[in-house]
């Protein structure tokens, strides 16, 4: 999936006032959003596929989310689930990754935070995991672990090497500081503090200082993104 | 119910009635047997005298004849406490003994038998019994000889009203007994019914009566006792927690409401509203935070999350944690050190005891002073402002963050690790607050604590955990 591509999206979600905000939400961003009220509706409308992304409330009426997302599996059906839910303890998140989840969203969640995960999974989904990734001329050797910008080699300690190498599998896409601190530090608890801003300005400061072109840009309010300002 | 109708009706007093019917029951079975033992005993002894004596009459008839046995008999008859004696021809009229009258047909039939009789010495109308053998002698003549047993049934009927006695008093003696132990009993039950009512009232501070006995309902008082300690202190944490919850919750709550109203009733422009509805989504992201710790540590308080432990090294949390925080720190002109050698093996939650390290090395990092030398190269046993640390001590597990602000003042270290007690001037800070809480609960959970120390200067926070061993999980 690349940006401006658009993602077909079904929301398995029983508040008619959320999955509203959400349908309207998601195609303000351009991407379609269908919905569906239960768990025995919404398992129908995935199983005939063609959607990008599922996402799913954990607690449904007449089918849990759980079971739907089992069910879904043991038909074959590999579409990526993104599970939302009121039960935001680690178990909880353990249960649903387990049961099918591909990741997993505690309500209440800011929109952009859904978005961003969503476009992840949807990204995932294209299968990339070159070995060598490339934004403009800042190139990232996942096997040497060598990173270069323009003629230069850069030095970086092997979490922020983790770091940039997580940001620029999803180049171009927006990731929050929580999926950073998942993916980066496989921490799934709320810091208070924002130390990730912290990290990333370090990151910044060695990979774009002294560089006509910035390629780590902050989103407002969303989190960050790697991508080729020239574009 | 009457106050002995209460009584007739405790447990001690059935088992006094069960044991004293048991006793009674054993006494009357063992006096029957005396009784009846006593009674073969002297028939033995009857028969056996008997017996003798009839065979060294019979001898003297066969040597001396009819003549030599009525002597004999005559002399023996007269001695003090001689047997009975008749000697009769054979049909029927006495020669020779000391009887007078005996049951009519005694005479006719030889052989054993019991027979009423009365002695030649006795005035006329008295009767006794006694037990007697009549022998036919060669040549028709009868001889009867017997012995009283009158002296049987004495014994008998002495042992018998021992008996009737023996039980009288036991049963009087046991429902005496009874009645003072099941009042004594009643009395202290009925003390605890009485303290379970007002408990049961609403006033939890009321306590089970010891007598300091050491028996069974002592024991019983004390462990309800301990019990109710528990529930008080439930009950008062339950209360400090909705008292704080609504503290915790309220505050951000009503900035949340002046912010939104305070930009209806000033924001003019587009960026004013849009800077407004910014900040009540900040306002709301921390309120999500608090109500997220305070979850959290009601979890842990309850002892839930018991499932999914796993044996982990503490060295590499702190590290770990440590690496996260240490840009912050450093941006603000600290300098935080990493000590943790490792091996630390606990058996936990590795994301809880993160979180709760996470969130004493943040509440270091807002407390902690900048040193002069801090930014530059460490001088030489220059502490730095914040030390984390993960070691081993003994079979616990030490993970230490070390800070050298303000510290809490002694008085207050034991009060603030309490969960959801917060410092009066730690309430205005940013951040949920809820950090050392959060620690305590998670430490809690884990069957250790959470310490409080004097750094000199600032604060040292330690979470105690047991050591796993490496073999475990």
């Amino acid at each position: 999936m690349h940006p401006g591509d658009f993602m077909r999206l079904l929301i398995i979600e029983d508040d008619r006032d959320a999955t509203d905000y959400l349908v309207k939400a998601f195609r303000e961003v351009g991407h379609v959003a269908e919905h569906a009220a239960d768990g025995e509706d919404g398992f129908q409308l995935a199983l005939d596929g063609g959607y990008d992304v599922l996402i799913v409330d954990r607690m449904l009426p007449k089918r849990d989310g759980l079971a739907v997302i089992g069910a879904l599996r043991a038909k074959a059906v590999a579409t990526p689930v993104l599970i939302l839910s009121a039960l935001g303890q680690v178990d909880d998140r353990v249960k649903g990754l387990r049961a099918g989840g591909d990741d997993y969203l505690a309500k209440p969640y800011a929109f952009a935070e859904l978005l961003a995960r969503v476009e992840a999974l949807a990204r995932r989904r294209g299968g990339r995991e070159d070995t060598v990734y490339r934004v403009a001329d800042l190139e990232l050797d996942r096997l040497s672990h060598r990173v270069v910008r323009g003629k230069d080699e850069i030095q970086l300690q092997p979490r922020e090497f983790r770091l940039l190498e997580y940001l620029m599998k999803h180049a171009g896409q927006v990731v929050t500081r929580t999926m950073l601190l998942e993916n980066v530090w496989d921490y799934h608890f709320d810091p208070q503090t924002n130390v990730i801003d912290v990290h990333i300005s370090r990151l910044r400061s060695k990979i774009d200082k002294g560089f006509a072109q910035p390629l780590l840009h902050t989103v407002r309010g969303a989190g960050y993104m790697i991508r080729d300002g020239a574009r | 119910m009457t106050a002995l109708g209460k009584l007739l009706r405790t447990t001690a007093f059935r088992l006094t009635l069960v044991y004293l019917a048991l006793f009674a029951l054993f006494a009357a079975l063992l006096l029957a047997f005396f009784a009846l033992n006593a009674r073969r005993l002297i028939t033995e002894q009857i028969t056996a005298i008997i017996n003798a004596e009839v065979s060294g009459l019979a001898e003297q008839y066969e040597q001396g004849g009819i003549r030599r046995l009525v002597l004999i008999v005559d002399v023996r008859s007269r001695r003090p406490g001689s047997s009975l004696y008749l000697v009769a021809t054979p049909n029927g009229e006495g020669l020779a003994g000391n009887v007078a009258s005996l049951e009519p047909g005694t005479l006719d039939h030889t052989g054993w038998m019991e027979t009423a009789y009365r002695r030649l010495d006795e005035p006329e109308g008295t009767e006794h019994h006694a037990f007697v053998r009549v022998s036919e002698l060669p040549g028709g003549f009868r001889l009867l000889v017997g012995r009283d047993i009158e002296e049987r049934q004495r014994i008998y009927d002495i042992i018998a009203v021992a008996g009737r006695w023996s039980i009288a008093v036991v049963v009087v003696l046991g429902l005496i007994g009874g009645f003072f132990v099941s009042r004594r009993v009643l009395k202290r039950v009925d003390a605890m019914t009485e303290t379970a009512q007002t408990i049961m009232a609403g006033d939890l501070t009321g306590r089970l009566p010891v007598a300091g006995t050491g028996d069974e309902l002592d024991r019983l008082a004390l462990y309800v006792n301990a019990m109710l300690d528990r529930i008080e202190a439930l009950m008062r944490g339950f209360k400090e927690v909705s008292d704080n919850v609504a503290h915790d919750l309220k505050t951000p709550l009503t900035r949340l409401r002046n912010r939104a109203e305070a930009a209806l009733r000033n924001a003019k422009t587009d960026a004013e509203f849009r800077a407004a509805l910014e900040t009540v989504i900040e306002e709301s992201d921390g309120l999500i935070r608090t109500f997220d710790a305070l979850l959290i540590i009601a979890r842990a308080e309850a002892g839930e999350n018991g499932r999914g432990m796993v044996v982990f090294d503490a060295a590499e949390i702190a590290r770990g944690v440590g690496e996260l925080y240490e840009p912050l720190a450093e941006e603000k002109g600290l300098r935080l050190v990493v000590e943790a050698p490792g091996p630390a093996m606990i058996r936990g939650h590795r994301e809880l005891i993160s979180q709760a390290l996470a969130n004493l090395i943040d509440n270091a990092i807002k407390y902690a002073a900048p040193t002069p030398c801090s930014s530059g190269s460490a001088t030489r046993g220059e502490r730095p402002p914040i030390m984390v640390s993960a070691g081993v001590d003994g079979d616990r597990v030490l993970l230490t963050v070390a800070d050298n602000g303000p510290g809490i003042p002694e008085g207050d270290r034991a009060h603030v690790v309490e969960r959801f007690v917060r410092l009066e001037q730690s309430r205005s800070q940013p951040g949920s607050g809820l950090g050392l809480s959060l620690a305590s609960a998670v430490a809690g959970l884990h069957h250790g604590a959470l310490k409080l120390d004097d750094n000199a200067p600032g604060l040292k926070a330690t979470i105690v955990l047991p050591r796993a061993d490496a073999g475990t999980g």
